[in-house]
């Protein structure tokens, strides 16, 4: 009981004096997750519009594939993009193993299918009610695709804010590409684990707040957000 | 001089789902300006017949022709749905949306959207949602917004369902002043007194079939059809 008493302390200590490990950190947390962040709603935002709008031949084996990908756990992942970067997979010489780019592309593809998931039964709906009238005014079907997501941008930020926060909290793909390397690919995930093994509890702690802070303010947000896309309708 | 998208002609043209005639076959030339009024009773297949018109019903058969290519032909229409679709942006932003879909400038089309704002009474509700509008104001701007590209041929399904007198009075006013401006207008309603005030020429409809085109007056005295003869005695059909 002390041990946690003791740790809280000292977590607290590191976090109102801005240690600097848990400083850098938390940054690099955060650009690595912004970074998949970024990338994966480019590609799932007009992915999920291009589901609702076009009825091609494939859509429903995206949409299956979206699905079964949603559900693949994120060590498997971790363990495919590893076996594409490593010295003698397909991508090996771009030496990207081990680097936060290599956590970049394995977050990006544990939270693309969840965005163009959410984006598409969002905008599925939002569709319905505008079909009439983008169709008799003639839109192309990129026009659609723009009005789509700039209407449906409070539902497509939830999405975003969903993709965060699953990547934010993941720790098995980016621990097996990244390798939890000191001062290049350590984030705050993999830095729990480690110091928890080691038994430092004050860093491990001090990081899970600042995990727990960011994830309460993820949610927050996307609560608040549903709460008036419901109140307001749109 | 723009060139006419009119006359408007379908030949045999019908819509049939799942094995059901929902319009048609219908011929029909319409030539010109002022304003056509289409009647019938619920499910004579009024909506769908303007939707085959307009061109966003998908044919089963026969052909709908306008006298440009269809290109023009569709830019020159709007149409204003029976249950109005107002767009999750604010009242101004409704306005704007059709002009900057044809790349007019932001500052023209808000120009032209905030005169038409005050054409139907939301000035200086510009910036509110529209989709908070009642049901009246949301009937008028979606009827602003099929104005605002001053189409040659506005289609209008039911557009006064629901108003009260007052408002009803403001839409009729404004679609006479658009067809005094040569807008060639298409119109279902159930309202023979809107009929009688608005028509040139009269369409109704029976059981997906247009049973009766003619002159509002002739219409009115000496409707040739024993159903349109009893829709105007006010029986109701079977
Ligand atoms: N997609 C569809 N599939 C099957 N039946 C349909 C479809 N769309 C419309 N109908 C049917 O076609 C008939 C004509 O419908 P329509 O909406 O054109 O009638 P309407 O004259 O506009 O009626 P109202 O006055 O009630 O608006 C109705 O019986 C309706 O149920
Ligand atoms: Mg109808």
């Amino acid at each position: 009981m002390s041990d946690i008493w003791e740790g809280l302390r000292a977590a607290a200590w590191l976090l109102i004096s801005f240690d600097a490990d848990l400083w850098e950190i938390t940054l690099r947390s955060l650009r690595v997750t912004l970074t998949a962040l970024l990338i994966a709603c480019v590609i799932a935002m007009p992915l999920g519009a291009l589901l609702v709008l076009r009825r091609f031949w494939a859509r429903r084996f995206v949409i299956a594939l979206l699905n079964s990908l949603m559900g693949l756990p994120p060590v498997v992942v971790g363990l495919i993009v590893y076996l594409m970067l490593s010295r003698s997979g397909p991508f090996g010489v771009l030496n990207l193993l081990f680097t936060p780019t290599a956590m970049v592309i394995a977050q990006v593809i544990i939270i693309t299918p969840l965005i163009a998931s959410i984006t598409h039964q969002a905008l599925r709906e939002l569709w319905s009610e505008y079909h009439d009238l983008l169709i008799s005014l003639n839109t192309s079907i990129f026009q659609r695709v723009r009005t789509l997501l700039w209407d449906g941008r409070r539902t497509l930020l939830t999405a975003a804010l969903a993709g965060f926060g699953r990547a934010i909290g993941e720790v098995g793909a980016i621990m097996v590409v990244g390798g939890n390397i000191d001062n290049a690919t350590r984030v705050l995930t993999t830095a729990i684990a480690l110091e928890t093994g080691k038994g430092d509890f004050a860093m491990a702690l001090g990081l899970g707040m600042v995990l727990i802070g960011l994830a309460v303010t993820v949610n927050l947000a996307i609560h608040w957000l549903t709460g008036t896309e419901r109140a307001g309708r749109w | 001089m723009v060139t006419s998208i009119l006359p408007l002609r379908l030949d045999r043209a019908f819509v049939k789902r799942r094995g059901k005639m929902l319009a048609g076959p219908v011929d029909l030339d319409l030539t010109g300006d002022g304003v056509t009024i289409l009647m019938g009773p619920n499910g004579a297949g009024k909506t769908t017949l303007l939707r085959m018109m307009h061109g966003i019903e998908r044919l089963s058969g026969g052909t709908v022709t306008w006298a440009a290519d269809e290109e023009t032909a569709r830019a020159a229409q709007s149409f204003v749905f029976q249950t109005p679709v107002i767009m999750r942006r604010s009242v101004l932003e409704n306005l704007m949306y059709p002009l900057r879909l044809t790349g007019v400038a932001k500052a023209a089309a808000r120009k032209r959207a905030e005169d038409a704002c005050a054409m139907i009474g939301l000035a200086g509700q510009e910036g509110q949602r529209a989709t908070r509008l009642s049901g009246g104001e949301k009937q008028k701007l979606a009827l602003a917004r099929a104005l605002i590209r001053d189409p040659q041929v506005l289609f209008l399904d039911e557009p006064c369902a629901n108003l009260d007198g007052a408002s009803t009075r403001e839409i009729e006013t404004l679609l006479q002043a658009a067809a005094g401006r040569g807008t060639g207008i298409i119109m279902s309603t159930h309202s023979i007194g809107q009929a009688k005030r608005l028509a040139r020429d009269m369409l109704f409809m029976n059981r997906g079939r247009l049973i009766e085109h003619s002159p509002a007056d002739v219409f009115f005295t000496s409707a040739t059809t024993p159903e349109a003869r009893a829709f105007l005695n006010g029986d109701i059909l079977e």
